[in-house]
């Protein structure tokens, strides 16, 4: 196991020297110019020029690209171009709300769609199988903006149950991390529920047609027992590889979700850093995304040792 | 109690936990913004919604008031001298910044000084006059100017004329602003909250009966009413046309526009580089028969619900310089055919970029639709709003969809766009009479002699039509009935003065 983890280490370094390679690539190849946004509607050209040479723009391509990663080595992300506030900081403030979301976004999803996909594998064919299939289709087809915006009408503006929006931290302030989390966990949790549910059922059927299943129910052990103690335990390898994934998407991918209730996390910081051409944040914010995408793959590995006996060796 | 019947009790707990508790506190206010500010330093920042925070948090020398006239605020009184190159103001005794400095003439010129020389800062052209400050005494500051500056007051009156302790420049100013408003800064969190407490020694306290002020920002219209409905609001900016119905609908809201600023229009290449070579850029009658095709009345109802205000005017209706003898032309498609004819281009088609945005698509489909009837075919073309100002300036554009977001004085409406070689001139249109008349605008204070040259300069632009005005846009706000006292200004801001939460 633990060569296994240096290798990962050590393959990172090329990985992640190219991801911010690519992105810097990216980013200048975009149409657009971040001075532009700044000078304003203006546009002064002596502001422009000024500007230009004060962040390093008239330079050649390669050489910012090396300025900026000899800076990163030194641990220095750069400022904001619109804001002027370090990218660690916006960083800092971003990810815990979004690590907050995702892990509930998680919890919710293997709630609903674990206990779903095993049901609907246990009694294959039956009404009950027919049902979590539609609700998981249902979950689906559901544009997450659209569920979001639908949920505000009714349980925060009809209903007054809920605040519309906003954010606390659960070490802070728990009810109202609560009260504001619930909702949007519940809206990206539903859609992977749905992949959860799907996967599940899969894993469970493939488990449940083994032969060693065929002997524990000849030896006359309860049906509980079966489905839980012997196929759910090795049905639950890929599901795990699978959660911590969908973990590692969330953090970027939770954006639309972020705008509709206004919480102000890690995937809307991207957004905003791409439309404003903020190159330094979309730099910063993508070379985290790579190492964390990274470390949870490395994670998920170690789980499935972990889950997985035969892999111990 | 037994297990099961200790965990539905935590549901229960939880449940009511969650569904309890509504955050409301008594004398305590919630904007929620459009955009999330950038530079919280008023001589960095470029924003609109960062003016608006600025607002509440900084006193600037001078104020506009609705009727677009200049009024105290820092400087009780000011002059000009005979020949239009001195200015000399009063400034208010006993006046504190937020960290309890006095407010005097130095500082005023310390903020002054530093909007002038400092490298990001973005006001250098607004000060472009000032050839240097000084403060004789504590309460008298004397700008001497390089040429006559009708404009300078106005630009006084928003962020050039902002204050800051001069105790905060030397550590970065935009984290933490140190000003001498309404209210002071507590904290930031960006792209989520801006939030402000109430100076107590503020010179005019009295007015302020809001004690804190908490901007959030909120970007889609949609999801802003939604919060200002269920009550994690009180008030929000530009309410979305299409959401003016539904918040007229609600018993608890207020509705609140006023027609602001700027305009909106359809800038025309004229003479930058090749794709100026086309029917379009080279016959003032295929613009003119462009502008005929058009229904204004149409467009403010169809997109805005009715809300703008459709003008072919550069200055807004509250403006003395809102000409009545420029009235806004009705839709003649059979003239703007014969002028088609005319110019020997009965069939032309060009490209209009257009921002991508839903409400900026709709409106270039309805001017696609008038103009196809007279025979213009406008092929839209959606272009990034970050992209569109770079495209436009290197010529690469046919015409753009484009809006103003407008000035208190008339120069900064047309000065730069119209003279030649001016900043945003990217039509690169060029009269020799209408840079006399603009330019000689610019150093005269008289209003009724101003009004003759931007009728003059107006009476040309209007024929060679290098942007077509459509309409000039509103501000709309929706209030929470609870609150009481808020007075629209054509510049979009939010004054606290007077607003109370009942």
């Amino acid at each position: 196991m633990w060569s296994l983890i240096l290798n990962r280490i050590l393959v990172a370094v090329p990985t992640l020297l190219l991801v911010t390679l690519f992105v810097f690539a990216l980013q200048r190849l975009l149409p657009g110019d971040p001075l532009l946004t700044m000078a304003g509607e203006e546009r002064d050209p002596a502001v422009l020029e000024h500007l230009r040479h004060l962040y390093g723009f008239d330079r050649p391509l390669p050489v910012q690209f090396v300025i900026w990663l000899r800076e990163v080595a030194a641990g220095n992300f750069g400022a904001s171009l619109r804001t002027g506030e370090p990218v660690l900081k916006l960083i800092g403030q971003t990810l815990p709300v979004t690590v907050q979301l995702a892990t509930a976004s998680i919890l919710i999803a293997m709630l609903i769609g674990i206990p779903m996909g095993v049901l609907s594998a246990v009694r294959k064919g039956s009404w009950v199988d027919y049902l979590a299939n539609i609700i998981s289709l249902t979950g689906l087809s559901i544009p997450h903006f659209w569920l979001g915006i639908i949920l505000i009408l009714v349980v925060s503006v009809e209903l007054q149950w809920l605040p519309a929006s906003g954010y606390a931290s659960v070490f802070d302030d728990p009810v109202r991390a609560l009260q504001t989390t619930i909702m949007p966990a519940f809206v990206l949790g539903s859609g992977l529920a749905a992949t959860l549910m799907r996967h599940t059922r899969s894993a469970m059927l493939e488990v449940l047609g083994l032969d060693y299943i065929r002997t524990a129910r000849a030896k006359g052990l309860l049906p509980r027992a079966v489905i839980l103690k012997h196929a759910f335990r090795n049905a639950l390898v890929p599901i795990v590889t699978l959660s911590t994934l969908l973990f590692g998407q969330l953090l970027a991918g939770a954006v639309l979700t972020e705008q509709v209730f206004t919480i102000p996390g890690f995937g809307k910081l991207i957004v905003d850093a791409v439309f404003n051409r903020d190159y330094g944040v979309v730099q910063g914010v993508v070379l985290c995304t790579a190492i964390a995408f990274i470390g949870l793959n490395l994670f998920a590995d170690v789980l499935y040792i972990l889950t997985n006996p035969r892999m111990r060796s | 109690m037994s297990a099961k019947h200790g965990r539905t009790a935590f549901a229960a707990l939880l449940l009511a936990a969650v569904l309890g508790a509504a955050p409301a506190i008594a004398a305590d206010l919630r904007i929620g913004l459009q955009e999330d500010p950038d530079m919280l330093d008023p001589h960095e920042a470029r924003t609109f919604v960062g003016r608006i925070v600025f607002n509440a948090l900084c006193d600037k020398l001078v104020d506009s008031n609705d009727k677009l006239e200049i009024v105290p605020r820092i400087a009780t009184s000011w002059n000009f001298s005979a020949d239009g190159k001195t200015l000399t103001m009063k400034i208010r005794e006993g006046v504190k910044f937020h960290d309890g400095t006095t407010l005097d003439a130095a500082a005023v010129k310390a903020n002054i000084d530093r909007a002038r020389t400092l490298a990001t800062s973005l006001r250098k052209s607004e000060l472009g006059s000032v050839a240097k400050v000084e403060a004789p005494d504590p309460t008298t500051v004397v700008f001497t100017l390089n040429a006559p500056d009708a404009p300078l007051l106005a630009q006084l009156s928003d962020r050039a004329g902002m204050l800051l302790s001069p105790a905060s420049f030397d550590k970065p100013v935009a984290p933490n602003p140190v000003c001498s408003g309404p209210y002071k800064f507590v904290e930031r969190v960006q792209n989520d909250r801006i939030v402000l407490t109430r100076f107590k020694d503020y010179y005019d306290a009295d007015k302020y009966t809001v004690d804190n002020v908490t901007f959030r920002i909120i970007p889609d219209s949609t999801v802003r009413l939604a919060n200002l409905r269920s009550g994690q609001l009180d008030m929000i900016e530009r309410l979305a046309p299409s959401d003016i119905k539904a918040a007229k609908a609600d018993p608890k809201l207020n509705v609140v526009s006023i027609a602001g600023l700027g305009y909106q229009g359809i800038t025309i290449n004229l003479g930058n580089g090749e794709r100026a070579k086309t029917p379009l850029g080279m016959d003032k009658r295929v613009r003119q028969a462009f502008s005929l095709s058009l229904d204004r009345d149409a467009i403010n109802q169809v997109v805005f619900e009715g809300v703008m205000a459709p003008s072919a005017q550069p200055f807004p209706p509250a403006s003395p310089y809102h000409d009545k003898n420029f009235p806004t032309p009705k839709r003649d498609v059979a003239k703007a055919k014969e002028l088609l004819k005319a110019a020997g281009a009965e069939k032309v088609s060009f490209e209009m970029l257009v921002a991508n945005s839903t409400q900026e698509q709709q409106l270039a489909q309805v001017i696609q639709a008038m103009a196809s009837e007279v025979g213009i075919d406008v092929k839209i073309k959606s272009t990034e709003f970050a992209t569109i100002f770079k495209v436009q300036m290197a010529g690469d554009f046919q015409s753009t969809l484009l809006q103003w977001s407008g000035r208190v004085d008339p120069d900064g409406n047309v000065h730069q766009f119209m003279t030649t070689g001016g900043s945003v001139n990217d039509p690169k249109f060029s009269n020799a009479e209408v840079d006399k008349a603009l330019n000689t605008a610019r150093g005269v204070y008289d209003v009724a002699e101003r009004q003759k040259l931007y009728a003059a300069a107006e009476k040309i632009t209007r024929e060679e039509l290098p942007i077509i005005y459509l309409f000039h846009r509103a501000w709309t706000w929706a209030i929470d009935k609870k609150v009481t006292g808020f007075e629209p200004n054509p510049d979009g801001m939010i004054r606290l003065a007077g607003v109370k939460v009942n």
